[in-house]
């Protein structure tokens, strides 16, 4: 439990590494929407904590090389002063580098124990801390004139070219995330190696030491940094590689991952060792100023970029500033560790030697974990399978509740529809059903008519017969001059001309209203004669109507308007009908 | 594969969608000389055919665009090339619309006019044709499109010469007497140089693109 409390400021520092550097690695792909986030996220966490467990002794040993911090408290102290000089400086503005300040912190402790730094190790540190940035810088200049060449050449178009640098991103950043973690768990952990459990858990295919517990650990604590903080720092400070094209970013993550690779690999320095070349030092590096070199690269290829002097005198009082800063806080923070709290920060016998030779102490605990590993394995996979049942589930209930939505949007506006043609055919059905009791009230009328008629014709016709056979010539006349005048009659008032006049009153009834309003005097006659003229009906058709002489008509006119008081040039028919 | 499936449908839409424009040109040079030489039906057969790309030609557009953004394709550079279209479907859009005013204003047109407003015509297609091959370099090798929308440019000038030229006759040398006949002369003579100018707004966009893709 202790251990794990010293711990905390190598996962604090695990933290803030994974809050910083993984936008060096998924910053453009993520910042131009080619991943998202979470699977960026995923990718970078898996591949930082297997980088840092299968490859992060490499560095680390560099760093118990240059000061083996063998006290649980001292490494505590060394990390947390680490951690503390990279914060300040960040919130200062000052370019810093986690690597250079743990190398400080060291530094400071083996100032403060007494401890021999070595120094050929420094130098070689200092000296990989100047090479990285010019290899960063050659690698993507490199690596940019083939891609440029390839592009070129092939001719692809823009849109393929978008899907494989899609993948591409995704590959050479992964291959990122596993050399940062292969590189820069030392930064984080590189202190606690003296100090870790003499342990070997047994997993089966493959067993881990208690270094790469740590180291899992620290790869742990990137991933947390990276979940719940990188997307900020992307957001924010990763705009200069967001600014690039896909294409130079593909070629600046490569050129970083290559030179962290090289940094971190002991299988590829012992190759080198193998063919008589001089092996990679295995020295954790700075991947912010690879980033750096590597942009500067691409800019000197493409011609238009001026170096940043000011930038470049940044990183060069950084190499300087940084270790500085993280040694003295180291050294002031030893001193009340050791003298206030009472706490060892130095101890007499020597862990490297101890963790070196496990055997000849026989305290090495070696634990089987092969039946947990396996059945820890069947358990994700099972809450993968679990899951992924589920998600599938899931969507395809969305997908059915997407149509069956827009099945009743569809349901809905067709019963619309229907409603609203149902009304319109209700409308339909009862102005048919009026115009057929109009037809039918005609049709009754006109039957009323031709029996009145009949009747009335069979009657003259009787008279007639009954005429025939009077011999009074005298008395037949009369009767006969009855008849016609009976006849005449029946011409002036027929029937119909009163259904006619019924009719013209229902549908003007209004300027019948207006009508009698203004002009109270008028007669019956000259009212049905104003009615007429609004109609604009001949002077001959009014005489038919009227059963009048068309110079009576005129006479009748010509007292309307004497009625309605018109002037001379006032035309009656207009007047009539602007009532 | 199937990782490039939606690339190639992508690709192949633009393809169709160029082609259209390449097409819209032509049938637009045809029917102007059409109207000019007095050839009423095949001019209005060229209108129809015309109307008709032009739907397509949008329609096209439509699919490209939900296609890039519905998939997530290309989103640093996809704004750039939704411009690009739109800008090149401009010209269809306008083409259509003038010989749609042939047709319905129905310009009476001197016949000493006829053979400087063919050639007028035949600039701004060429203007067009030319801005075709250039947006489809954009796609492949981006370094090539400057060397192939100069010739846009050339056609373009040239274009405005005669353009002026012919202005510069209706007002001053033809025997037109009535202001507004040369007005609506010079309507025309607009309505075709406006294509020229359209394809040169598309190539100077598309030499801007050309920049940025360029690595």
């Amino acid at each position: 439990m202790l251990f794990l409390v010293f711990l905390s400021s190598g996962l604090f520092l695990g933290w803030s590494l994974g809050a910083n550097d993984a936008s060096n690695i998924f910053g453009s792909a993520v910042g131009s929407k080619m991943v998202s986030f979470r699977k960026a996220a995923w990718i970078a966490s898996i591949f930082v904590v297997i980088g840092a467990v299968f490859q992060g002794h490499g560095a680390a040993n560099t760093l118990t090389d240059l000061g083996s911090v063998d006290a649980l408290a001292g490494a505590f102290t060394v990390s947390l002063c680490a951690a503390i000089a990279v914060f300040l400086m960040t919130r200062s503005g000052l370019p810093v580098s986690t690597s250079q300040a743990v190398v400080g912190a060291i530094i400071g402790w083996s100032a403060f124990t007494g401890h021999q730094t070595n120094l050929s190790v420094l130098w070689r540190i200092m000296g990989t801390w100047i090479a990285s940035p010019i290899l960063g810088m050659i690698f993507s200049a490199l690596l940019f004139l083939l891609v440029r060449y390839i592009l070129r050449k092939s001719k692809i178009h823009v849109i393929k070219l978008d899907s494989l640098l899609r993948f591409g991103l995704i590959a050479v950043a992964a291959f990122g995330a596993y050399s940062l973690g292969a590189n820069n768990i030392a930064n984080v952990m590189g202190v606690f190696v003296p100090s870790a459990p003499n342990i070997v858990l047994n997993f089966g295919l493959f067993s881990i030491n208690g270094v790469q517990v740590l180291f899992f650990l620290g790869g742990i604590a990137i991933s947390i940094g990276i979940f719940t903080y990188s997307r900020r720092v992307m957001e924010t400070l990763g705009k200069g590689i967001l600014d690039l094209t896909p294409e130079a970013a593909f070629v600046v993550i490569l050129a970083q991952a290559l030179v962290l690779f090289l940094f971190s690999s002991s299988s590829f320095s012992a190759f080198l060792d193998s063919i008589g070349l001089p092996p990679f030092p295995l020295v954790p590096v700075s991947s912010t100023q690879i980033v750096v070199g590597a942009v500067m690269g691409i800019g000197i290829i493409k011609g238009g970029l001026e170096i940043k002097f000011k930038l470049l005198r940044g990183i060069g009082i950084g190499w300087l500033t940084t270790p500085l800063a993280a040694g003295f806080l180291t050294y002031l923070a030893l001193f009340f560790v050791q003298n206030v709290f009472g706490l060892e920060v130095s101890s007499t016998i020597d862990l490297v030697e101890e963790l070196a030779n496990p055997s000849k102490e026989g305290i090495v605990s070696h634990l089987d974990l092969t039946v947990p590993a396996i059945m820890l394995i069947i358990f994700v996979l099972l809450v993968l399978l679990v899951y992924l049942v589920l998600r599938q589930q899931k969507l395809r209930l969305k997908a059915e509740n997407q149509v069956l939505h827009q099945q009743n949007q569809s349901y809905t506006s067709s019963k619309a529809l229907n409603e609203l043609e149902i009304r319109a055919i209700q409308m339909q059905n009862t102005m048919l059903t009026n115009k057929l009791e109009l037809k039918r009230q005609e049709l009754n009328t006109i039957l009323m008519n031709i029996s009145e008629q009949r009747t009335f014709l069979e009657n003259i016709a009787i008279e007639l017969c009954r005429l025939i056979g009077i011999p009074d010539i005298q008395k037949r006349d009369a009767k006969l001059n009855e008849l016609t005048l009976l006849l005449r009659q029946r011409m002036s008032f027929t029937k119909e001309i009163d259904d006619f006049y019924e009719r013209i009153d229902k549908t003007h009834k209004n300027f019948q209203l207006v009508l009698v309003e203004k002009f109270p005097d008028l007669t019956d006659n000259e009212k049905r004669l104003a009615m007429l003229l609004r109609l604009n009906f001949a002077s001959k058709e009014i005489a038919t109507l009227m059963n009048i002489t068309p110079k009576s008509v005129e006479i009748a006119r010509y007292r309307l308007r004497k009625k309605l008081q018109l002037k001379e040039r006032e035309n009656l028919t207009e007047f009539l009908k602007s009532l | 594969m199937k990782i490039f499936k939606n690339a190639n449908k992508s690709i192949e839409l633009i393809d169709v969608f160029l082609n259209t424009i390449d097409q819209g040109a032509f049938i637009f040079k045809e029917g102007v000389k059409n109207y000019l030489l007095g050839n009423r039906e095949s001019f209005v057969d060229n209108l129809k055919t015309l109307s008709n790309l032009e739907t397509e030609a949008d329609i096209s557009r439509r699919e490209i665009e939900n296609l890039l953004y519905n998939q997530s394709l290309m989103p640093q550079i996809r704004g750039d090339i939704m411009r690009l279209l739109e800008e090149i479907d401009n010209i269809i859009d306008l083409s259509k619309k003038s010989l749609f005013q042939f047709d319905v204003e129905v310009p009476s047109i001197p016949a000493a006019l006829n053979q400087d407003l063919i050639k007028l015509t035949e600039l701004s297609c060429s203007a067009i044709e030319s801005l075709i091959p250039a947006a489809r370099a954009y796609f492949h090798s981006p370094e090539n499109v400057k060397e192939r929308i100069h010739r846009v440019y050339l056609f373009e000038r040239e274009a405005d010469k005669l353009a002026d030229a012919i202005k510069r006759k209706v007002f001053q040398e033809l025997p037109i007497t009535r202001l507004s006949e040369k007005f609506h002369l010079r309507y025309f003579t607009l309505h075709i140089e406006t294509l020229s100018d359209a394809a040169k707004a598309a190539a100077d966009l598309l030499s801007i693109m050309a920049i940025k893709r360029s690595i």
